[in-house]
């Protein structure tokens, strides 16, 4: 029962990016063209899904755990570090580059553009890479 | 390129992907976020164990597309750049940088803002910014 909620919620999170035209880097990447060919509807997006969450996560979240868990697994951190900012920062430069991050590039991988392919290699190595150097200074400290 | 502006089908998608996220939430207590699903299966492992529950998202994830084109009978609008080495460049970026700022799009835009999380909505200004910045520079200064 929990995987097979598991992998709807999954497949849900997919079928949201495909309806809603996220999986498309173009739409993504006109959201961010104010001066060119702008097209609003990530805004949308964020929209209809924080109508969602927003309520969804209060109400979930007033049960004292999770049906197939123990614990709600909630971020408690309240900090603004640099490493959020730089990040972020870098984060985004890469998503107006290639019109993907992480949940619509993997959404569109099994539609095997190339450039899907390639983006996929280099943001899971990118990931690797990101997690090794945090390792490495956290352990130095 | 152009693409129609579609606020009823944007505005659904986003719902389902928000339907999706309470799910996750009300079952594992966990937040959907792409990011830290897929960066907990990368090596190198250490505290944060990976997930099985991961795994079995991403698949659902991965099975979106192919059962999208069998309801559909043809795949989803797309248009992907063919410049491979942006792309591969671009891919680094997202990587690197999700996995140093704690969060993507999901975590911090959708699911960190619902919370009303300081820091998320701090990552996705900054992340929106750069990405502005990123597209003007790649569109009207380079012509890409």
């Amino acid at each position: 029962m929990k995987n097979l909620v598991t992998l709807l919620s999954g497949l849900m999170f997919g079928l949201g990016l495909l309806l809603s035209g996220m999986a498309n880097p173009a739409k993504v990447q006109n959201f961010l063209d104010l001066f060119g060919t702008w097209d609003p509807s990530l805004a949308f997006v964020m929209g209809g899904a924080i109508a969602v969450t927003m309520p969804g996560f209060w109400l979930v979240t007033r049960r004292t755990k999770p049906f197939f868990n123990d614990v709600f697994h909630l971020p408690t951190r309240t900090d603004f570090d640099a490493r959020l900012i730089t990040g972020a920062a870098i984060f985004g430069v890469g998503w107006g580059l290639g019109g993907f991050c992480p949940g619509p590039a993997m959404t569109a991988l099994p539609l095997a553009a190339e450039g899907t392919l390639i983006f996929v290699a280099t943001m899971l190595t990118g990931m690797a890479a990101s997690k090794y150097v945090l390792q490495r200074r956290d352990n130095h400290v | 390129m152009e693409t129609e502006f579609t606020p009823l089908l944007s505005l659904l998608g986003g719902g389902l992907i928000g339907a999706s996220a309470v799910l996750l939430m009300a079952t594992l207590g966990r937040i959907a976020g792409i990011s830290g699903i897929l960066s907990r299966m990368l090596p190198p492992t250490g505290k944060d164990q990976s997930l099985p529950q991961g795994l079995i998202f991403l698949i659902g994830l991965l099975l979106a597309a192919p059962i999208w084109i069998a309801i559909n009978g043809q795949a989803p609008l797309q248009s992907v750049s063919k410049n491979l080495p942006l792309l591969a460049l671009a891919g680094a970026l997202v990587g690197f940088g999700s996995v140093w700022g704690n969060g993507c799009t999901s975590g911090h835009g959708v699911c960190g803002i619902s919370r009303l999380s300081g820091r998320s909505i701090v990552a996705t200004l900054t992340f929106m910014s750069t990405g502005f910045i990123a597209v003007l520079l790649l569109r009207h200064f380079f012509g890409g």
